[in-house]
């Protein structure tokens, strides 16, 4: 069970403040007060979105999950088990900086095992799944983004980082570490997943069907 | 009807029959882990794999609802195969440790790896390990067996109404837990046992005693509340190793509760094995012989108004119908079955007993408990509440309740008061619950022994009855008016009129110090401490508990599985069961003792063997002939013995009016309420994890 519940980790109580009380409010709002079990996935991000607005780290403690279920009026077993099946919620603290690297086929055959080893050498972790020493960083694999054309991707918190290779992924750790964001998206020039360096097809102007002939 | 053919044979089965069912109702048998039937379905085991012609691949059947002139093949090449690839799978992560694991011999993945798997692995890579989890006092966890077939998970949400268990993460890693460590909350919980289909949730207690092909088995009655559960007790060498359910869908499915399934231990420790007789103060160890002589001595002179008796909760009605019988031949009219002091409309059956009856709870449609918490006083019979509010979907099946429950009922229950001050507020209609039992069909009206204990128990009783006359809760077909009882001798003891006779004493006149010489039969829930300085205890039963530190003889009679004995339980439905194992030493069968010494003191009671004694039952109460069935709710049986006189004695202390004060639990601690339980080490467990003390530090 990737979830550590040992209670010097785990916070004695949760509450949810101001911000996400309005956030509560919008999702609550969109599903029929019977079926307010419904809202739960949004529910634990909020609440993971709230620890790393407040403690720099993005996870869902124990206590916020009984919170949720006392919320949603459902048992806190259901909450476990979604919070526990999806990858997306983090059942045990993470690092300020979530690094998820995709090493999926695309991914592996377009290079993401030099993005793994660049995130090692530059955090310091020893292994998928670690977090560095300064507390910083969280280095976990991940199975497929859905960005394959982008291949290979570094999801960072929640923004991907396309076209990676060891050096970009060193440098833009580095960033990281100064505290910059650098944009997200593709590292090459390139829009989207469209090809690098402008267009390649359908660059000429249009002809009339007359003129074709 | 929907015509579906299997295997060439065609079946008619309801439209709503999934292909398994119909497969089952064909004959056919699908071999199956997770399907339950009385469960939902999950289908996630993938073993009823079964072929449906024109399908393009098999299908599960305990999910695939079958449809008009569908083709089912159950054995066809493509099914063995499939299910042999099933197999494998499966045992993929089982350990195979059958040698030593408590389910060999009883498990369905053994007996279905052997029918239906290929013999032989393919598997050489290492296997998944999972980490036990602790569930408290009875339920042991080997969770690297566990085959993810969620039956536990569906039980405790569904049937028990304590949704603990989950399965977490998915995949390689997904497992069976209660995440946060804790123990098992259900009374429920020994069930969880019987349907694991493989060995990953075991009996703690018994873990590694025996193995199930050992067991002597013998079919018997629960005595551990007033359900009436029909089980099958297993022993071995002259000791009952275990107790499990036995499927009886009028009474109580097939489930059992943990304090029926696991107070086993306590018929082997504090047990009375030999007679002893009081001398100067000192309880001396006896022969029978110098124990009946000495009561007969006690006894000459002494008028039959100054002997009494009463029986205690777990009384076989063949005692008490010879205790009664003997009493009567003394001339004593001094009998009481209410060591609880509770009070009961006796003017006619239906006044003592739970008239819907338990499989009716299915077909009523509003409840109201007074003065009863059923997830304590009958487990099982809760579990029927449960699927009954459970059907009825959203506010289907309204629930109020009188009386604050010490845990949650397991349905959503609105408490209308504490107090039987609200009974008026439903009678004169202001109290809107009154209106969702008028709106009711077929209302239910439980009336527990909170209420019945009180000192103005007839008034709530009227109340009640008028309330359920205003409700149409008795009309043709449907007596809705119920009284939930907590001692598995009562009703039978009620139906032979183990009441105080025509100026008799009751259990409180007879404590008091009304008679010279007290006969307790198994009755130690009563206060002990208030019997009379001169008053002289006869005890009869089979563990050394306060009141047999009390009595002045002790005579050691047999528990419930050492002897064949007739119970009533609170619906009046008479069963019954046979003995296991021998009483220990020179414990004996409790009428053979009152039979006996009958003799010695010269009134020799007119039965030698249980069957004459059964038709003297018989005779006193025509209902003794109607065995596992049941006396419909109608009028009155004739051959009822009780009497006005006996009615009256009981109503005088009677208060008019409701007392204000709220009602009160009838058990303090579910898992120690009578004398097997208290001497049972798991019951004593039980009671320190989930004991009263945690339940209020909880709240």
């Amino acid at each position: 069970m990737n979830t550590d519940l040992k209670p010097q980790i785990q916070p004695d109580s949760f509450s949810f403040d101001g911000a996400s009380e309005a956030e509560i409010l919008t999702v609550l709002a969109k599903y029929p007060v019977e079926r307010k079990a419904s809202a739960v996935m949004p529910l634990l991000y909020i609440a993971q979105r709230q620890m790393s607005r407040l403690t720099g780290s993005a996870w869902v403690p124990v206590a916020a999950m009984d919170e949720i279920a006392q919320r949603l009026e459902m048992p806190a077993i259901r909450v476990y088990e979604v919070s526990s099946f999806y990858t997306m919620f983090n059942t045990k603290p993470v690092g300020r900086y979530h690094l998820q690297v995709c090493t999926t086929t695309p991914c592996w055959l377009r290079g993401s095992d030099d993005i793994v080893e660049a995130c090692k050498r530059t955090t310091g972790i020893a292994a998928l799944g670690g977090t560095s020493d300064d507390g910083q960083f969280t280095l976990t694999q991940v199975e497929c983004l859905g960005a394959c054309s982008n291949a290979p991707i570094l999801q960072v918190d929640d923004d991907f980082y396309e076209d990676m290779d060891g050096p970009r992924t060193v440098a833009l750790i580095e960033a990281l570490r100064r505290g910059e964001r650098p944009p997200a998206g593709p590292a090459i020039n390139r829009s989207g997943s469209a090809p690098e360096g402008g267009r390649k097809t359908l660059i000429d102007t249009v002809h009339s069907i007359s003129e074709n002939k | 009807m929907v015509r579906v053919i299997v295997d060439g044979t065609p079946v008619d089965v309801p439209a709503g029959f999934s292909a398994l069912q119909a497969c089952e109702a064909a004959g056919k048998e699908i071999p199956r882990f997770c399907y339950h039937e009385r469960l939902s379905v999950a289908g996630n085991c993938r073993m009823c794999l079964v072929q449906v012609v024109r399908a393009p691949k098999p299908v599960a059947s305990c999910g695939f609802p079958v449809s008009e002139g569908m083709e089912i093949l159950t054995d066809t090449e493509v099914v063995r195969r499939a299910r042999r690839a099933v197999m494998e799978f499966l045992l993929i992560n089982h350990p195979l440790d059958c040698p030593i694991c408590d389910q060999g011999g009883e498990c369905d993945l053994q007996d279905q790896a052997y029918g239906y798997g290929s013999g032989m692995s393919r598997y050489h890579e290492a296997k998944r390990a999972v980490t036990d989890k602790d569930l408290g006092p009875l339920v042991k966890t080997v969770m690297t067996r566990c085959i993810q077939c969620t039956r536990c998970v569906r039980f405790t949400t569904e049937v028990a109404g304590t949704p603990e268990l989950g399965m977490v993460s998915r995949g390689e890693n997904a497992e069976i837990t209660t995440y946060v460590e804790k123990a098992l909350t259900s009374e429920l919980s020994g069930n969880l046992i019987d349907i694991c289909p493989v060995g990953a949730l075991t009996a703690k207690p018994s873990a590694f005693h025996a193995r199930s092909w050992e067991y002597k088995k013998t079919d018997s009655i629960d005595v551990m509340d007033a359900v009436g559960t029909n089980i099958q007790i297993q022993a071995r060498g002259g000791e009952v190793m275990r107790i499990v359910p036995r499927v009886n869908d009028e009474v109580n499915e097939e489930w059992l509760s943990d304090k029926g399934r696991f107070s086993v231990d306590g018929l082997k420790r504090k047990r009375l094995d030999r007679p002893w007789v009081r001398v100067h103060g000192k309880l001396m160890e006896a022969s029978w012989q110098d124990a009946f002589v000495a009561l007969a001595r006690r006894m000459d002179g002494v008028s039959g108004y100054q002997i009494g008796a009463i029986a205690g909760d777990l009384c076989d009605a063949e005692s008490l119908c010879a205790l009664k019988d003997l009493m009567t031949a003394l001339g004593s009219p001094n009998l009481d079955c209410r060591q609880d002091n509770a009070w009961y409309d006796l003017s006619a059956r239906e006044g003592y007993l739970f008239n819907s009856s338990i499989p009716d709870i299915e077909n009523a449609d509003a409840l109201l408990l007074v003065g009863t918490h059923p997830r304590h006083e009958a487990p099982v019979l809760n579990a029927r509440i449960r699927k009954r509010f459970l059907e009825a979907g959203r506010g289907g099946f309204p629930i109020a309740m009188i009386g604050h429950p010490t845990t949650d009922p397991t349905y959503h229950a609105e408490l209308l008061g504490d107090g039987p001050d609200i009974l008026e507020k439903l009678l004169d209609g202001t109290h809107p619950f009154a209106e969702r039992l008028q709106n009711a069909k077929r209302p239910m009206i439980i009336v527990g022994h909170g209420a019945l204990t009180r000192h103005d128990a007839a008034s709530i009783y009227e109340a009640c009855k008028k309330l359920a006359a205003q409700a149409g809760a008795v009309s043709e077909g449907w007596n809705g008016l119920n009284i939930l009882h907590t001692a598995a001798s009562r009703v039978g003891a009620l139906d032979l009129g183990f009441l105080p006779g025509a100026r008799g004493r009751s259990a409180t006149g007879m404590l008091r110090g009304g008679v010279d010489i007290l006969w307790l039969l198994g009755a130690d829930e009563l206060p002990i401490d208030k019997i009379g300085a001169d008053t002289f205890v006869v005890y009869q039963g089979h563990h050394g508990d306060a009141a047999a530190a009390r009595a002045d003889i002790i005579l050691p009679g047999a528990a419930y599985t050492e002897k064949p004995g007739t119970y009533v339980n609170t619906e009046g439905r008479v069963q019954r069961s046979f003995r296991a194992v021998f009483p220990p030493g020179e414990a004996r069968e409790d009428w053979r003792i009152l039979r006996a010494f009958s003799e010695v003191v010269g009134k020799k009671l007119p039965y030698d063997t249980l069957e004459s004694l059964r038709e003297r039952m018989a005779e006193v109460n025509p209902v003794f002939r109607l065995i596992g069935g049941l006396a419909r709710p109608t009028a009155q049986i004739e051959g009822q013995t009780i009497t006005e006189a006996s009615a009256s004695v009981v109503s005088a202390t009677q208060e008019e009016g409701f007392a204000a004060s709220p009602f009160r639990p009838v058990m303090q601690d579910y898992y120690q309420t009578n004398t097997i339980s208290r001497a049972s080490p798991t019951m004593a467990d039980c009671s320190r994890v989930y004991g009263p003390a945690r339940a209020v530090a909880a709240e």
